[in-house]
C-alpha cells in the first residue's frame, strides 16, 4: 500500500488544530474566556487544540472585538500570514457586528468587514463551552474544504500552502 | 555597540492584549521605550452624547471586561451623587460583594498570567483553576460569568438569596485554603524570586511623581487605597491598605496576592453584616451638574468625570483608568532592563489596554 | 452641582502645576470639555493623600495650551490624547505623537469628531470662538 503523505497531514490537521488568538479592540471579556478554555476546568487540549503565538503555524484564527482603523491592518497581516487551509472564528457581539460600539467614531464594524469569517459566536462574552464548540464547527468546515480539494479532478494534492482559494 | 529597535507587540504570546512598545536596545539592554497605543481605541467616551444616562451604564461596563462591575459602580455613584439619590444599604453591600469578587478574579487572572510570563505553567493552571470558582459564583448570582451587569442608577438589579450568601461564604473559605499554598510558592520559589526581586525598581518618590496608581503605588511604599474614602459600604467594613516597600516586581506581585486574601475577607465581612431591605430607589428626572468620582479598581485608582446638563444624555464622561496612569512608570522602569525581562516588567503593572484606550 | 475647582488663566497653567509638584501632589489627569462656542474647559486634577484639588482653565478654541508634561511626565499621554480627540495644540510636549496616538494618519484626524468638536487648528482658518 502506498503511503499517502497528504492524507496523513490532513488527518493531523483535523485531529490537532492549532489556534492563534488576536484581540482587536475587545474589552477583554472575550479574551479571558478564550484563555479560560486552556485552563484545567475546560481544558481544550483534550481535543488537541493548542494555542500558539505564531500565525504561520496556526490553522484557526480566533478574533475577539471590534475592528478599528488602526488594527485592521494588523488583523489583515495576521490573516495573510496564515497558511491554507485556514478558518476564522469571530467571537463576541463586537466581533460579529461592532456590538455596543457600532456607532463609535473609531469603529469599522465586525471582523467580516476585513477578513472572511467562517464561524460566528454570539454572546457578550460567550461562554468557554461555546468557543470550544465553535472551534469544532470550524474543523468541520476545514474537513469539508480538504475533502473537496482531494476529490477535485485534475488536482493531485491539496492546495499548496499559501495558495489563495478560488473566490 | 549597535542600537536597534525591536517592536514588542501588538500580537505577542505573553500578552492577551495588543500593547505595542518600540524598544530601542543596545545589545540586550533596553535604553528607551516608546509606547504605541490605539489598537483598541473605540471612542467610547464619545458615545456618551448618543446614549442616555441609563444606557451609558452598559457602555462603561464594556470599557474593560475584567473589572466591568467596578466601572459601572463608579459611574452609577457619580450619577447618584448628581441626582441626590440615597442608595439603600443592602444595595451598597451587594455592590461591595460583587466588586470584591471581581477584584479576586482579576488578581488571580493577573497572577496566573504573570506566572506564565516566566514560564511557570503549572502555577498558571492552578491559579486559573481556583479562579473558576469565582466565575461560577458570578454566574450563579448574576447570570453572566464576566460582565455581571447588576448595577443600575439607584441601586442593584437583583438580590443574592440567603442560601447563596451562605454558599459564597463556604466557597471563599475553600478558595482561601487552596490559595495559601500558592502564596508560599509565589513568594518563596527560587525561580520566581530570581526573575522578580530587584527587577523594575521604582523608588517611592519617582513612583508618586509619575502618577502611579494602585498596586504599583502601594508596592513602592505608599499606603493609598481609594477604598479608604469610604464609598459604598466601606465605611462599615474593616480593612487596611496592603503595602510593600521594595518597589520591584516582587513587591507588586506580593501586594496583589495579599490583596486577594484581603478582598476575600471583605466579602466575608460584607456577607456577615449585610442588612435586609430595598434593592433600589427609582431615579426621578435627569442629572444636572458636574462631578469627579474615584473608586479603587483591581489595577488602581479609577477616576470618572461626569458632566450633565439636565438633558437625558450626559454631556461629557471622562474616564481615567489606572493603566493609563501606570504607563509612565512603566516607561521609567524599562530603560536599563534586559530584553528578556521586558515581558515581566510590562506585566508587573497589570496592563489593561482596553481600559487605557477606551 | 459644579465641581469645586479654582479658575486659572492660561499663563497660570504651568505655574500652578509647578506649585502642586513642589508641594508633592500626584497628577491624576486632565479633562477637556467642549463648550461649543465658548471654547474648551481644561480641568487639571491632582491628588494628595486621597484629597483632591481641581483647577479649571477656560480657553477659546484655537489657542495653544502650555504643556505641563515637562513638569509632570505623567501628563504626556493625556495631552497627546487631547491633541488627538479635540484638536488641541500644546506647546512644549516632551513626546509628541503628532495626532497619531489613537487615530490613523490616513483617517484624517481633523474630521474625526469627538464630542461636539467644531473646530480644528489651522493657522489660516478663522476660529469659531
Amino acid at each position: 500500500m502506498k503511503f499517502d503523505l497528504q492524507k496523513w497531514i490532513n488527518e493531523g490537521r483535523l485531529k490537532s488544530p492549532w489556534v492563534v488568538h488576536f484581540n482587536c479592540g475587545s474589552c477583554n471579556g472575550c479574551d479571558i474566556e478564550i484563555l479560560d478554555c486552556l485552563t484545567p476546568v475546560h481544558d481544550v487540549e483534550r481535543f488537541g487544540i493548542i494555542n500558539v503565538g505564531n500565525p504561520k503555524q496556526a490553522d484557526v484564527l480566533l478574533v475577539s472585538g471590534t475592528v478599528n482603523h488602526r488594527n485592521k491592518t494588523a488583523l489583515k497581516n495576521i490573516y495573510d500570514q496564515m497558511q491554507h487551509p485556514k478558518a476564522v472564528i469571530a467571537i463576541g457581539s463586537c466581533g460579529l457586528s461592532g456590538g455596543i460600539f457600532y456607532d463609535a467614531y473609531n469603529v469599522v464594524g465586525g471582523v467580516d468587514k476585513v477578513i472572511p469569517v467562517d464561524v460566528y459566536v454570539p454572546g457578550c462574552p460567550p461562554k468557554p463551552e461555546q468557543i470550544i464548540d465553535a472551534v469544532l464547527v470550524a474543523l468541520g468546515k476545514l474537513k469539508a474544504s480538504l475533502e473537496k480539494s482531494d476529490e477535485a479532478p485534475g488536482q493531485e494534492t491539496a492546495p499548496a500552502a499559501g495558495e489563495q482559494p478560488a473566490a | 555597540m549597535t542600537r536597534s529597535i525591536i517592536p514588542f507587540g501588538p500580537q505577542h504570546p505573553v500578552l492577551p492584549e495588543p500593547l505595542h512598545l518600540k524598544l530601542t536596545v543596545e545589545d540586550e539592554t533596553v535604553v528607551e521605550a516608546i509606547p504605541a497605543l490605539g489598537y483598541v481605541h473605540r471612542g467610547l467616551e464619545g458615545l456618551a452624547q448618543r446614549r442616555d444616562y441609563h444606557q451609558m451604564i452598559y457602555v462603561v461596563e464594556r470599557v474593560c471586561g475584567i473589572c466591568s462591575c467596578i466601572h459601572a459602580m463608579c459611574y452609577c455613584n457619580a450619577i447618584e451623587k448628581l441626582m441626590g439619590l440615597e442608595v439603600p444599604r443592602r444595595a451598597k453591600y451587594l455592590r461591595v460583594i460583587w466588586s470584591e469578587l471581581h477584584r479576586v478574579h482579576s488578581h488571580l487572572l493577573w497572577l496566573g498570567l504573570f506566572a506564565d510570563a516566566f514560564g511557570f505553567e503549572s502555577l498558571f493552571m492552578n491559579l486559573w483553576k481556583i479562579r473558576e470558582r469565582v466565575m461560577d459564583i458570578n454566574e450563579a448570582t448574576a447570570g453572566n460569568r464576566v460582565i455581571v451587569s447588576t448595577n443600575i442608577i439607584g441601586g442593584v438589579r437583583r438580590d443574592i438569596s440567603e442560601d447563596w450568601l451562605k454558599q459564597i461564604l463556604k466557597d471563599i473559605t475553600e478558595i482561601e485554603q487552596q490559595l495559601k499554598p500558592m502564596f508560599d510558592v509565589m513568594t518563596n520559589d527560587y525561580t520566581i524570586k530570581k526573575r522578580t526581586v530587584g527587577k523594575g525598581v521604582l523608588s517611592k518618590e519617582l513612583c508618586h511623581q509619575l502618577g502611579a496608581a494602585g498596586p504599583t503605588l502601594r508596592g513602592s511604599g505608599w499606603a493609598q487605597d481609594v477604598r479608604q474614602l469610604k464609598y459604598e459600604a466601606f465605611d462599615e467594613l474593616d480593612f487596611e491598605p496592603v503595602v510593600e516597600y521594595d518597589g520591584d516586581c516582587y513587591s507588586r506581585n506580593k501586594v496583589r496576592f495579599r490583596e486577594t486574601f484581603q478582598s476575600l475577607e471583605i466579602v466575608r465581612q460584607a456577607i456577615n453584616r449585610i442588612p435586609s431591605g430595598e434593592l433600589a430607589v427609582k431615579p426621578k428626572g435627569n442629572p444636572d451638574g458636574e462631578i469627579a468620582f474615584r473608586v479603587e479598581q483591581p489595577r488602581g485608582e479609577l477616576f470618572y468625570y461626569v458632566k450633565c446638563n439636565g438633558g437625558k444624555n450626559p454631556e461629557r464622561v471622562r474616564i481615567r483608568t489606572p493603566t493609563f496612569a501606570n504607563i509612565p512608570p512603566l516607561l521609567a522602569m524599562l530603560p536599563g532592563a534586559q530584553l528578556a525581562d521586558v515581558p515581566v516588567l510590562a506585566l508587573s503593572i497589570d496592563p489593561c489596554i482596553s481600559c487605557t484606550e477606551r | 452641582m459644579m465641581l469645586d475647582a479654582s479658575t486659572i488663566s492660561l499663563d497660570g497653567v504651568r505655574n500652578s502645576a509647578k506649585e502642586m509638584f513642589d508641594e508633592g501632589w500626584r497628577f491624576v489627569t486632565q479633562t477637556v470639555v467642549d463648550l461649543g462656542d465658548e471654547g474648551f474647559d481644561i480641568l487639571f486634577h491632582y491628588d494628595k493623600d486621597l484629597a483632591e484639588t481641581h483647577y479649571r482653565a477656560r480657553v477659546p478654541k484655537g489657542t495653544v495650551v502650555p504643556s505641563i508634561s515637562g513638569i509632570y511626565f505623567a501628563a504626556l499621554l493625556v495631552e497627546n490624547e487631547n491633541r488627538d480627540l479635540f484638536g488641541l495644540e500644546y506647546d512644549g510636549l516632551v513626546l509628541d505623537f503628532n495626532r497619531t496616538l489613537y487615530l490613523e494618519e490616513s483617517g484624517d484626524p481633523m474630521t474625526a469628531p469627538f464630542c461636539k468638536i467644531t473646530t480644528f487648528i489651522n493657522p489660516n482658518a478663522k476660529t469659531e470662538a
